[in-house]
């Protein structure tokens, strides 16, 4: 199939529409504004819908009722958007309801500014609404990642009845690269028969709701929805690169993963046995992967565009097997393949 | 050899310098190369200059955004005096000697060419052509991917509204390709 | 002697003990609900998008599908609902608190968007759930848990009228304030309804109809003084009416 050269945000936008997304709802904030603004020129025209909705609250809101009636939709945002989305994305875990949410982040906190930053890895993948909930967190880390995994997001927003975010940054969503689109998706219209809202016609009316007073219910949802994520963990995706003979092992995602990769070519040259493992799913985190590499007598490195929030799943994962050092990039500071090489020697001249 | 080459386009805001690595990008896809172009965002946006780093390769690039590139396209003097030093040693610099005082390359380090790119496109009858010319003056020195890959991607970077302009624009990339020639080290 | 069926409850009414206090309006406005979705030929192909607050248990009592909206958010729920699912009758059922306060901004939003869905609103002028706090709609004077000298309009405001803000938006059809304090007010509501319902049927913009309602409880008082306040000070402070009507044979 041709290739076509696109921005990341058009890329995410573009999967949406090839994974049958027929409702977008947003609110302008950089640098994610390509996504609604190639939503808005397309959508009207499939028979589906598009709404500048008021406010973030509102466009996540919309994507519950959307979402409700079965219907595959989206709604994306930039960080300080994607924190007033946080409430009805718990109504929506508590809900088991599917929708797609996009955080293309920027630096934080507060206003932070419009570059590029990592600094939403823990709002995103440990739940950065009210309640004991998940979602499933994709990093794309190109072009053609960012247009594949919305697909999947849209897969899996359905498969488990669960809010699904990509989480991209200012490179991703701003870069352009060739991409192969596939074959659009048309979604079973039975995916969701047996519980969206439709009006109750003949059958017995459905209610769908997070509230729960009934004695011990509360406790069982909360169990159903821990099964759910329990499931979930087959979804975990990483990447390795020449991790095979590496003493090293960088972990990092999103952009970062790849910029430490043209890192990691350069340091090979000069002799440095450096991997990298990208995880791909940040939440399920591919926690066994690396703790294979742990078994094998692997030391880590985590480099990421935040003073140290991933590195914990990390530690988490490596369960003191082995020792993960951490390497934060400042926000504000476009980050490149030269900031990363002198963390990474001077983390393989330790201990040796 | 495999394949690899990255730059930093420069100049100032209105010169056209994202549509020439749009341009060179959209050329290398359809070479069959990897590429990845990206508009410089963040706090090198004050200034004045507008930027963008693209990144040509025969296999996955990596980094989109490059610190050291290996060439250099400066289309006006601040963008010369920012980006040069950063270009890597041996590397190439290919700059608007329309406006940019010759004296001001680091010859010996780099490799300098110069396209007085201005000059040509306004003998085209359309000075806003000079990035064209500046972009074909690129393309001839490095080789990085063939001339008419560069002008058969026009119609599908140029907008709709500026296709009545496509065969001025080829043109321009084709004078560029015969107007630039090497500085001599000499002139230092 | 020969039975005659004089009064049937609406199908779609839960024939169940509610958990509203004596006295409070919320059933009667539940009951009026169903009926006219019942007789409209709506309830199989309603989705009900309830609130948070005293209403929220909307689901147990009218049998439609329902969605529950996060607090203030219904109006923006059931905008993802309508346009996702244009051939569903919407509405949603909102407290004073839910749609004037908190979600103020998606009501006025989804009203001047002209989204094609029902908003029945229920002013009874408290925070009943949480016991009986400051309303937006708290009327000057009136003593709350959080007035307990009275609303002062210095420092606390003015009741925020509703149904006349809700007339001044285009995207509004169809904007009412009805009481159902009495047969008269309750024959006047129902008509209020179905062209709320109208408008939406008609896909030209949205209706809202504002019920004053009575709660003794956070009123601290009996259900027939409650009543007698609706009937009084409340419908004096807010007007009984229809403001807006765009349904076609009116225009």
């Amino acid at each position: 199939m041709s290739r076509i050269f696109v921005k990341g945000n058009e890329a995410i936008a573009r999967g949406a529409l090839d994974a049958g997304c027929r409702c977008y709802f947003g609110y302008p904030i950089t640098p994610q504004n390509e996504i609604p603004e190639y939503m808005s020129r397309v959508l009207p025209g499939i028979g589906g819908q598009f709404v500048q909705a008021e406010s973030e609250i509102a466009a996540v809101n919309m994507l519950l009722g959307a979402g409700a009636c079965g219907v595959r939709a989206m709604t994306s945002s930039s960080s300080p958007g994607i924190s007033l989305k946080q409430e009805a994305i718990s109504y929506m875990a508590g809900s088991d309801l599917p929708g797609v949410i996009v955080n293309i982040s920027r630096g934080g906190p507060g206003l932070g500014d419009i570059g590029p930053s990592q600094g939403d890895y823990f709002q995103a993948v440990k739940g950065g609404g009210h309640g004991d909930y998940r979602q499933l967190v994709l990093a794309p880390a190109s072009v053609q990642e960012a247009y594949d995994l919305t697909m999947l997001a849209f897969e899996l927003a359905f498969a488990y009845r669960n809010p699904v975010m990509v989480l991209g940054d200012a490179i991703i969503g701003q870069m352009m690269e060739p991409i192969s689109q596939r074959e659009p998706v048309h979604p079973d219209p039975d995916e969701s028969g047996s519980w969206r809202l439709e009006g109750s016609g003949e059958r017995k009316p459905r209610v769908i709701k997070s509230l729960r007073l009934a004695e011990g219910s509360l406790g069982d949802h909360n169990l159903h929805l821990q099964e759910k994520y329990e499931k979930a963990r087959r979804e975990c995706r990483h990447e390795e690169f020449l991790t095979q003979d590496a003493e090293l092992v960088v972990v990092a995602f999103g952009s970062i993963g790849r910029i430490v990769k043209s890192t990691i070519r350069r340091l090979r040259q000069e002799g440095y046995r450096v991997g990298l493992l990208r995880p791909v799913s940040l939440y399920p985190f591919p926690s066994s992967a690396l703790q294979e590499l742990a078994g094998q007598g692997r030391r880590f490195l985590t480099i990421e565009h935040n003073l140290g929030q991933m590195v914990e799943d990390v530690r988490l994962a490596l369960c003191g097997q082995a020792r993960c050092g951490v390497y934060g990039h400042l926000p504000g500071n476009l980050p490149t393949p030269d900031d990363f090489e002198e963390p990474i020697v001077k983390a393989m001249k330790e201990r040796k | 050899m495999s394949v690899y080459q990255d730059v930093i386009i420069a100049g100032f805001g209105g010169q056209g310098v994202m549509i020439m690595g749009s341009l060179l990008a959209v050329a290398a896809m359809e070479s069959d190369l990897q590429v990845t172009y990206i508009p410089v965002y963040g706090p090198e946006m004050r200034g004045g200059t507008a930027n963008c780093t693209v990144v040509i390769s025969d296999e996955e690039v990596g980094s989109p955004i490059i610190k050291r590139p290996l060439s250099l396209m400066a289309m006006n003097r601040p963008s010369l005096e920012k980006f040069q030093p950063r270009v890597k040693d041996k590397g190439l610099v290919v700059f608007n000697s329309s406006l940019v005082d010759a004296r001001l390359a680091d010859n010996g380090r780099v490799e300098v060419y110069k396209v007085p790119a201005n000059d040509i496109a306004a003998d085209l009858g359309n000075i806003r052509m000079a990035n064209m010319v500046a972009l074909g003056a690129y393309v001839r020195v490095t080789g990085i991917v063939e001339l008419k890959a560069v002008q058969h991607s026009l119609e599908k970077v140029i907008p709709q509204r500026y296709h009545h302009l496509l065969p001025l624009n080829s043109r321009a990339l084709e004078a560029g390709t015969e107007g630039v020639s090497r500085c001599q080290k000499t002139g230092v | 002697m020969e039975e005659v069926l004089a009064y049937k409850s609406p199908d779609i009414l839960a024939d169940t003990p509610t958990h509203f206090c004596p006295g409070c309006h919320h059933g009667i406005v539940h009951k009026l609900l169903a009926s006219c979705l019942e007789e409209a030929g709506l309830a199989r192909r309603s989705i009900c998008v309830a609130a948070i607050g005293c209403c929220a248990f909307i689901y147990n009592y009218v049998l439609v599908d329902s969605l529950e909206a996060p607090h203030g958010r219904a109006p923006a729920v059931a905008t993802g609902v309508k346009r996702s699912h244009p051939d569903s009758f919407v509405f949603a059922y909102q407290g004073d608190g839910d749609l004037a306060s908190i979600g103020l901004a998606e009501i006025m939003h989804a009203a001047n968007r002209g989204e094609r869905i029902s908003v029945i609103y229920v002013n009874n002028t408290v925070y009943g759930m949480t016991g009986g706090q400051m309303a937006p709609t708290t009327m000057v004077g009136q003593k709350t848990t959080t007035t307990p000298g009275g609303r002062q309009a210095q420092t606390d405001g003015y009741p925020m009228q509703m149904a006349e803000i809700m007339a001044g938006l285009r995207g509004v059809r169809f904007a009412a304030r009805v009481a159902v304090n009495n047969i008269k007010n309750l024959k006047k509501a129902r008509k209020a309804l179905f062209k709320a319902f109208e408008v939406q049927q008609q896909g030209i913009g949205l209706g809202f109809v504002e019920f004053l309602a009575a709660c003794p409880t956070n009123w601290r008082m009996s259900p027939v003084e409650a009543n007698a306040r609706v009937a009084g000070d409340m419908i004096h402070c807010f007007p009984l009416g229809v403001f807006k009507d765009e349904t076609p044979e009116e225009r």
